[in-house]
């Protein structure tokens, strides 16, 4: 194993593990960081680490461009509130920013209360792991925001998990928990994988390495099946694509079960020993026989029998659920019906099936454990038990804090029960620490329950184009704060409209920190993050929290005496200073932890739920009001639900398929990257394209009742007929960034045409995967659109006075729950 | 001498860019020109409803086979940073062997 750190001639080169900024979800791809004078001035893949071994996308390649890039803000700026929208913003030093922001907390504290001030979060990047700590143990308020409608990402799908079985976050088997990786004992490769919803190779996955399944088609021949409204090019290597109707999975899933219970494919010991209401779950899915599903879902009967014979029958087999899962209103049945398919395989935690993660009970043992590759291959109960006693002497410093904070009364209980929404959406506070997003936007316009004076931004920009529905909305309300500040590396739209002060953030290689896949929900490694250069004076997330913490909340922040400081004691068991050496601990873990009792909190074995098993008949659901099986709803918009409406917007429109290039919003400003993928695209199906005189590369305008944007055309047959999709995360950072342009942020924007407050039962999900749209040939990109009020668009069935923001909105033609 | 030469197996090449960009890093080479280019034949269905959709990653005039990397012992830039691990580098006979085991979808290049 190469050293950390070594020195060759001029130039010093560090191993590392990646996290964010760049944009990217715990990955933790192993760098090579080549440093000289100061300055990094090449990024390679580290050929050691035990998961990636050398692989790098180009958003760590391009890493240098993204850190020296002009327009990256390295001071701290302040800018007069009168002066929000214009680029006005003057450099001040850190003492300046924390003071100005401290005295703005303090007053609107005292003078409205804790509560009116939210704390932005979102899309993963590592600050995501701070922004309930910042709002709770800060600020003081109950309000942390994740500002997606339906909070339509991971959370629903770590939600469903916590509800129905527990065991972290479900992830296939790619050898990432054995110490000699693939070529381990004790695994197995997955015969079939079925990737529902997800495009593993493009996305971001949370902790997956996507490309691992391409290494296992190569070397095992293992298998796929998807189910994707889009023909992929790793569709194109399947042996089954399900190409379904947006927004009509859940129907596919519980035919799926249907031929697996008719045809008798399921395991019957582990259907009997380990889950709960099997039955009930059948008797749902009874009248969705393959047949009706093809008519919904628009896919062939006898493909669907095909492809639930092929994933059933198959051992082990593996399933990777995507995004698509959080995204709908009926996504918590769709989430439920996959688990079912995961279980009663009889594949769960199964080498080669679909794992369950342990959670932080690990760190203890990856940190006693030599490292990489030398871990013991087999462990026991026993052992187990060991290591967990190690890991519950560790304190968890999340909860600490929160103590600390009801303790000096920087929170109260009554303070606490003030968080926004959750008294609607009770299923969304129950396992996350955030506000109801729809509603949250609600309370913000109307000043009901009560105003908010100040917002903080950080890993989040809800103006922009890929977290918020309606983003226009969220522009106009957060106008009308007080006090906004955010914490980045370029300037965004969110805080050229809205932000005050600008606090600069620093890449991944520019300070020290853990990396934990899946945000310790299922890990397969802990990495360390290693700051190798300094640029500019910008800080990193943790040093930031430090700075704030120690003047609004000194009782606890005060005994931290820097960021190491407090990363140490907040990775409890796992010893940074020799993480820090080896820079990656593969975190060996039991396969079948619901056998060896790893999965309950009371080491009995069984899954963490009421019943000890997997609820596939959920309590969970029945007590948040939710049916406690499965249903299919149509989604709330098109052929069937809106059939008037599609007279006018005669497109169904999926988006957000990811292009690797990008996270997000992110990315735009950097050349290689950019010349890959320099424009918006939407795909048309050549048919429709001929129909409309629609050619590649021509300028389309799409619509729905809510709004509007351009991008250009992708004529391919890869989307059928009828069915668009669009690229979310679009603006220009070459154009203006004064309103009305903000950086061209509403020209090509896609969630202009999403609403808010398309909630299934629970409050997850929403139209991101699952709206219609009419689709013009344009001249050219046009003017800059501006986002007036007047363009606020409120489709008929919601334009009810007090509705204009204060709908409820359900399809009128819900079924009844028992 | 021995002769070098890249091996791509083409059914597993995911069109994702990495082997382009790394080598632009590890040449040096402007924006806009290319030591490694990625090709796409765009998606089509043939006559019987099977798809065909292929990348092909190939090396240009601008590379060295990265002659100062593989003389330190590293594997070349484009090799070591592929993400689907579907790029080799070896000699020619070694490249040969893996394209006669590999039987179809795959290309050797000497640039
Ligand atoms: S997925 Fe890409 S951006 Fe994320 S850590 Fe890996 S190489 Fe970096
Ligand atoms: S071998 Fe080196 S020079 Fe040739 S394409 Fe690959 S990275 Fe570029
Ligand atoms: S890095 Fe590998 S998979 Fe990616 S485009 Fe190049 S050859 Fe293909």
């Amino acid at each position: 194993m190469a050293e950390a750190v070594t020195q060759v001639g001029n130039e010093t080169i560090w191993r590392t593990c990646a996290w964010s900024p760049p944009g990217c979800h715990p990955v933790g791809c192993g760098l090579l960081v080549h440093v000289e004078d100061g300055k990094v001035t090449k990024v390679e893949g580290d050929p050691e680490h035990p998961i990636t071994r050398g692989a790098l996308c180009t958003r760590c390649l391009a890493l240098p461009e993204y850190m020296y890039h002009p327009d990256r803000v390295i001071h701290p700026m302040k800018r007069a509130k009168e002066d929000r929208g214009l680029d006005k913003w003057e450099q001040c030093s850190w003492d300046e920013a924390i003071d100005i922001i401290v005295t703005n907390a303090k007053e609107i504290s005292e003078k409205y209360g804790h509560e009116t001030i939210a704390v932005f979060g979102g899309t993963g990047r590592e600050g995501n792991d701070y922004y309930s700590t910042y709002a709770n143990c800060i600020f003081g308020t109950p309000n942390a925001v994740y500002a997606q409608p339906g909070w339509s990402c991971y959370g629903p799908r770590a939600s469903i998990t916590a509800f129905m079985m527990g065991g972290g976050y479900p992830e296939i088997d790619y050898a990432q928990k054995c110490a000699q990786r693939y070529d381990d004992p004790r695994f197995v490769a997955p015969g079939v994988i079925v990737l529902w919803g997800k495009e593993p190779l493009r996305s971001n996955p949370d902790g997956l390495f996507g490309h691992s399944i391409v290494e296992m088609m190569q070397r095992f021949g293992t298998k796929l099946i998807m189910v994707d409204p889009r023909m992929t090019w790793i569709g194109t290597r399947s042996e089954y694509v399900l190409q379904l109707r947006p927004g009509t999975d859940t129907a596919m899933a519980m035919a799926w079960i249907n031929v697996i219970a008719e045809e008798d494919l399921y395991d019957h010991e582990f259907v009997e020993k380990w889950t709960y209401g099997f039955d009930e779950m059948v008797a749902a899915c009874k009248e969705m026989t393959p047949e009706k599903a093809a008519e919904i879902c628009g896919v062939d009967a006898e493909e669907i029998r095909g492809a639930a014979r092929l994933y059933a029958t198959t051992h082990p087999s593996s399933l990777c659920w995507g995004l698509a899962v959080d995204q709908s209103p009926n996504g918590v049945q769709l989430g439920q019906c996959l688990l079912a398919l995961m279980s009663i395989t009889g594949d769960l935690d199964a080498p080669g099936g679909t794992t369950l993660g342990a959670g932080d009970v690990h760190a203890a043992n990856a940190a006693r454990d030599d490292s990489v590759g030398s871990a013991a291959d087999d462990r026991d109960a026993s052992d187990y038990a060991d290591r967990l006693e190690e890991s519950e002497s560790y304190p968890n410093q999340m909860e600490i804090a929160i103590t600390y904070a009801y303790q000096y009364g920087l929170m109260t209980e009554e303070r606490y029960a003030k968080k926004i929404g959750v008294d609607k959406y009770p299923a969304i506070g129950a396992i996350m620490w955030t506000v109801a997003p729809d509603e949250f936007l609600k309370a913000l316009e109307t000043e009901v329950p009560y105003k908010m004076h100040m917002a903080m931004f950080q890993s989040s920009n809800p103006v922009g184009s890929a977290i918020a529905g309606e983003p226009q909305r969220w522009r106009n309300a957060l106008r009308k704060l007080d006090f906004c500040f955010a914490t980045d590396l370029f300037m965004n739209p969110t805080i050229m409209a809205c932000a005050d002060v600008f606090l600069p953030l620093c890449t991944t290689v520019e300070h020290d920190a853990v990396v934990v896949p899946h945000y310790s929900m299922n890990i397969s490694f802990f990495g360390a993050e290693r700051r190798c250069v300094q640029v500019g004076e910008c800080k990193s997330e943790m040093e930031i929290m430090l700075l704030l913490g120690k003047r609004l909340f000194p009782q606890y922040w005060g005994q931290f005496e820097d960021e190491i400081a407090y990363l140490k004691s907040k990775s409890g068991a796992l010893d940074w200073d020799d993480l820090k050496e080896k820079v990656c601990y593969t975190n060996v873990e039991n396969y079948y932890k619901y056998k060896t009792g790893e999965l309950r909190p009371d080491h009995q074995p069984g899954f963490p739920t009421q019943t000890g098993r997997v609820e596939l008949y959920s309590y969970a659901y029945q007590a948040f009001g939710e049916s406690p099986v499965p249903y299919y709803e149509e989604p709330a918009y098109g052929p069937i639900a809106t059939p008037e409406l599609m007279k006018d917007y005669p497109f169904v429109l999926t988006t957000g398929a990811r292009k690797q290039e990008f996270f997000h919003s992110e990315h735009k400003q950097v050349p290689s990257l950019r010349a890959i993928t320099p424009w918006p695209e939407m795909d048309i199906n050549p048919a429709d394209a001929a129909e409309l005189g629609i050619e590649e590369g021509d300028w389309v305008e799409m619509a729905s009742p809510y709004g509007k944007c351009r991008q250009r055309a992708r004529v391919t047959p890869t989307i059928k007929k009828g069915v668009v999709h669009a690229m979310h995360g679009w603006s220009y950072p070459e154009e203006s960034g004064e309103e009305p342009s903000l950086f061209g942020n509403w020209r090509s924007n896609v969630n202009c045409l999403l609403p808010n407050s398309v909630n299934g039962k629970l409050g997850f999900g929403d139209t991101f995967k699952c709206m219609i749209c009419s689709c013009k040939k344009v001249d050219g990109p046009g003017e800059h659109p501006s986002p007036s009020e007047a363009e606020v668009y409120v489709e008929p069935s919601r334009q009810k006075p007090a509705e204009v923001v204060g709908q409820i909105w359900r399809p009128a033609d819900a079924p009844e729950y028992n | 001498m021995t002769q070098y030469a890249l091996y791509l197996n083409y059914e597993f090449c995911t069109g994702c860019h990495s082997c382009e960009v790394a080598c632009r890093n590890e040449k040096k080479i402007p924006l806009g020109d290319f030591g490694m280019k990625l090709l796409e034949d765009r998606p089509r269905q043939h006559a019987d409803g099977s798809w065909h959709w292929d990348y092909i990653a190939y090396p240009t005039e601008l590379c060295d086979l990265c002659a100062d990397r593989v003389a330190e012992g590293k594997m070349p830039s484009c090799v070591q940073m592929c993400q689907a691990k579907c790029l080799h580098f070896g000699t020619i006979e070694e490249c040969a062997a893996m394209l006669a085991e590999k039987g179809e979808k795959a290309a050797i290049f000497l640039p």
